[in-house]
């Protein structure tokens, strides 16, 4: 009976990674993202879904924090803009090739996350909240006063980056495909976390931090892990996309809106979940095209994030994934 | 038998007033040590002080060997030592399993998850709750909430467990049963400080008894001796009824 | 060394209305025990209905004062009412969701109506000169309205009844209740109150500088920071609190660009947060 229910979710989470089913799922939907856009070469297609992975992964991670932990990073861009320049830098100033700026990228800001975290992170609720604002608006102001790095004005990126990934069209593919990755990877990431013991206790204290602490989970250490964890990935997809870009400047790198937007994909398709992310962006990607392509509505981007997220927090909190293991509990065997 | 835990000297205030002041006692391995005072005695803050809640400003705590004054929660959990709350704290979305894999993960044998799920899921049928291993910890009933909050420590598998008044709000049959469990959990060799203000439970439970007053000890002894001790009936004098049930108690 | 000493000052003066606006946040976190991130969208709000009343009405601006307080307060009321109240026994992460979505919703509707320029309320007012320096009566003006508007906090929460089951449910909401108090009632009124000083306090500043729809979110940040000097719950806390971040912004000034002042605060925000951890500054009551 009941403990029969148990028994399934027991034995899946006993099993291996590679038998259960949630595992290919995501492979699937990764290799969908790869796949699908080169049939019949559609650059189109491709650069909607590489703005999608962008907030997948953005999501993902930012769930690890806010799902798991119950922590809210408003400023979390801050990973994804700060890992951007130090991959543009090396690039540009120091002719780095991609791959070394953006390990070099990841793990500087993974290691400045855990720095800053260890600090921030004993602060409670609001406080942590507006601190993370603080950090990303701190990092700003610096950036844009910081001359190597192009000060207020930016950074450009000359076109002869592309040289070495084999010409800019199919510099293009290669880093949507690498942008693909780093997608997986924080599903993986977001996955592999819920499913461990070091997971098990970040939800703990995302119930009540108290009574997790009481019952032994450490709290600051597992706490600044996730803080940096969450920071790696985002960092990897800055430096993906600014290098794209080849151009970057404080304002789109640190850009608040961008947090918020993820914040509300988080909530939108289903806190604490890894299908949400995904599926939130999905749908928050739909919406915003449609909001930018109507006239009436495309001033009230920010208007509509604001209406959305109060909709899910006073009436449907658990978000659209939520609402789906609410009823249809089943689901919950095969999704996470 | 060696002492399990030692409380030596302890003292906190909050604000101008002293909630415990120049406290000692000791509890040896497998006794069951009640803690018992009028409301307001400073009883949930001794806790608070040993599981690390708060640090003491004077005394030292020594447990199991080692001195965890001012150790926060989780280290003291490390050691072995773990306590339930006088109001419940279950992490509501969590089902009773997962609730108890988190005790066994992270208390004192800081197990991997597969065998905390292994040691949660027995300690559960221990309690009582194999019937309600997938609910969510929120639709459990107060006796079940209460039973979670014991199979959640003793998922960790501790030396000594603090019990903080696990008989609140139940009815005569969730009492005995509770009681059973308490008693059973001694026959595994778990030393227990219980709290309680049901006097004919904890004097018939206890192997000794330390009385609290205005955050001082104001006596200790077997149930027999405290129960007849003037100092403590004096304590209790306002509520006469209760200075019965002292004597029904230990006589029992 | 004149110049200092005059930067002080203006600071003390700027500062005591960063400490009105905190004390609207501070009152409702102390008595509700929640933190409010309308609170910039209702210091914007107190920004533009001095804006509007005064290019509307024709009113010189200070008689507006009693307007604004009056509508904050309504419009707090009624905040309470449509959104807070049914969050009231919520998880503290869904409750800062909450508000600050509404704030979200309140800073993009104004932005789309009024777009992200610059506005100005001219308030026309001699000033007090010193030595080489003018202290603008604007001001002056402000922090003397400042100083009345507490005064008359103080008395209500001191010296009237309403003000003392104000205070009771702040300390404790449950011993409250059982006395009788209508807690409920109390709540709302407190918010109302949160939202008029907040509004009030927008209102002041607009006729000190000029102002933007996204202003509210760097006074926010203000008030928190002091919120988080004065002591939560604590209105006299955050009046001193208030004057201290003026002092330190009116230094500062001296020695570093502008754009560095808001890093400044946040440095000194998590500072002081992380120095000064304990029980009162936690978010959660233990």
């Amino acid at each position: 009976m009941k403990s029969e229910k148990t028994g399934a979710i027991d034995r899946d989470r006993a099993r291996p990674m590679l038998y259960r089913p949630f595992f290919w799922i995501i492979a699937l939907a990764v290799a969908a993202f790869a796949v699908v856009p080169l049939i019949g070469n559609n650059v189109q297609l491709r650069e909607s879904l590489l703005l999608a992975a962008v907030y997948i992964t953005l999501a993902s991670n930012l769930n690890i924090m806010l799902g798991y932990a119950g922590y809210i990073n408003f400023g979390s861009i801050v990973f994804f803009g700060l890992g951007g320049y130090i991959t543009v830098y090396l690039v540009s100033a120091h002719a780095w090739p991609l791959a070394a700026a953006e390990l070099a990228a990841g793990v500087a800001v993974s290691v400045l996350a855990l720095v800053f975290g260890l600090g921030i992170l004993r602060l409670r609720g609001a406080f942590f909240a507006l601190a993370t604002i603080g950090i990303n608006q701190g990092v700003q102001a610096f950036v844009s006063n910081f001359e190597p790095w192009g000060g207020s004005a930016g950074l450009y990126l000359s076109t002869q980056i592309f040289e070495p990934l084999g010409g800019a069209m199919r510099a293009l593919w290669v880093i949507y495909f690498l942008l693909v990755a780093v997608m997986g990877l924080s599903l993986y990431l977001s996955y592999a976390i819920k499913t461990s013991k070091f997971g098990l206790g970040l939800i703990a204290i995302g119930q009540n931090e108290d009574a997790a602490v009481v019952l032994g989970v450490p709290a600051p250490l597992y706490k600044a892990l996730a803080y940096s964890l969450s920071a790696f990935l985002p960092a990897l997809a800055g430096g993906l996309y600014f290098f794209k870009s080849a151009f970057i400047q404080p304002s789109d790198a640190f850009d608040l809106s961008l947090s918020t937007e993820a914040m509300v994909i988080v909530m939108l398709g289903g806190r604490g979940t890894v299908t949400g992310a995904a599926v939130g962006a999905y749908l928050y990607e739909e919406l915003r095209g449609w909001l930018l392509t109507s006239e009436t509505f495309s001033n009230f981007q920010l208007v509509v994030s604001g209406v959305l997220l109060l909709i899910i927090v006073l009436f449907v909190p658990g978000g659209l994934m939520g609402w789906i293991y609410g009823r249809w509990p089943r689901m919950k065997q095969v999704l996470e | 038998m060696t002492a399990l835990l030692e409380i030596d000297g302890l003292s906190k205030s909050f604000g101008g007033l002293r909630a415990v002041n120049q406290l000692s006692f000791s509890v040896r391995e497998r006794e069951i040590l009640g803690l018992i005072g009028p409301n307001g005695a400073g009883k949930s803050t001794v806790f608070n002080l040993i599981n690390g809640v708060f640090a003491p400003d004077q005394g030292r705590v020594k447990f199991a060997g080692a001195d965890l004054t001012g150790k926060p929660p989780y280290r003291v959990a490390r050691h072995g030592l773990a306590r339930t709350h006088q109001i419940v704290q279950p992490l509501a979305d969590f089902t009773v399993l997962e609730n108890c894999t988190v005790g066994a993960c992270f208390g004192r044998e800081n197990l991997p998850l597969a065998r905390a799920r292994a040691v949660a899921r027995e300690v559960a049928v221990f309690v009582g709750l194999e019937d309600r291993l997938a609910t969510p910890a929120a639709q459990l009933t107060i006796a079940g909430k209460k039973r979670l909050e014991l199979a959640r420590a003793l998922a960790a598998r501790p030396l000594l467990l603090l019990l903080d008044e696990v008989l609140a709000g139940l009815n005569p049959t969730e009492i005995e049963r509770m009681l059973t469990v308490i008693r059973s959990i001694r026959e595994r060799g778990v030393a227990i400080l219980i709290i309680e203000h049901l006097m004919q439970a904890i004097m018939g439970l206890s192997d000794r008894i330390v009385v609290l007053n205005s955050g001082q000890k104001l006596a200790e002894g077997t149930p027999a001796e405290i129960a007849n001790n003037a100092a403590v009936i004096e304590a209790y004098l306002g509520d006469p009824a209760l200075a019965e049930k002292l004597h029904g108690g230990a006589a029992a | 060394m004149l110049g200092i000493i005059a930067s002080i000052v203006d600071g003390v003066l700027i500062g005591s209305v960063y400490g009105l606006a905190a004390m609207g946040l501070t009152l409702i976190w102390g008595v509700m025990n929640v933190v409010n991130l309308t609170h910039g969208a209702a210091i914007v709000a107190g920004m533009f209905a001095l804006y509007l009343l005064t290019s509307a009405l024709d009113l010189s601006p200070y008689a507006v004062l009693p307007l604004i307080l009056l509508g904050g307060f309504l419009v707090g009321v009624g905040l309470y009412w449509i959104a807070v109240h049914r969050m009231i026994g919520q998880p503290p992460l869904m409750f800062l969701l909450s508000t600050f979505s509404v704030n979200l919703v309140v800073i993009g509707l104004a932005t789309a109506v009024w777009g992200t320029g610059l506005f100005n309320v001219p308030v026309s007012l001699p000033g007090v000169t010193w030595q080489r320096y003018t202290f603008p009566g604007t001001h002056l003006v402000a922090a003397a309205l400042t100083a009345i508007i507490a005064a008359l906090l103080y008395l209500f929460l001191y010296h009237t009844r309403l003000g003392k089951a104000v205070r009771a449910v702040a300390d404790n909401r449950e011993a409250a209740e059982l006395s009788g108090i209508p807690t409920t009632r109390v709540l709302s009124l407190a918010f109302g109150l949160g939202v008029a000083l907040a509004a009030a306090a927008g209102m002041l500043i607009a006729t000190m500088f000029p102002f933007t729809v996204l202003a509210g979110d760097a006074y926010q940040l203000k008030s928190f920071v002091v919120t988080a000097l004065g002591g939560l719950g604590n209105p006299a806390g955050a009046l001193v609190g208030g004057v201290a971040l003026g002092l330190v912004e009116g230094f500062a000034a001296q020695f570093m660009p502008v754009s560095w002042t808001l890093v400044i605060e946040f440095v000194l925000f998590v500072l002081v947060l992380i120095i000064f951890p304990r029980g009162v500054f936690a978010f959660t009551r233990s």
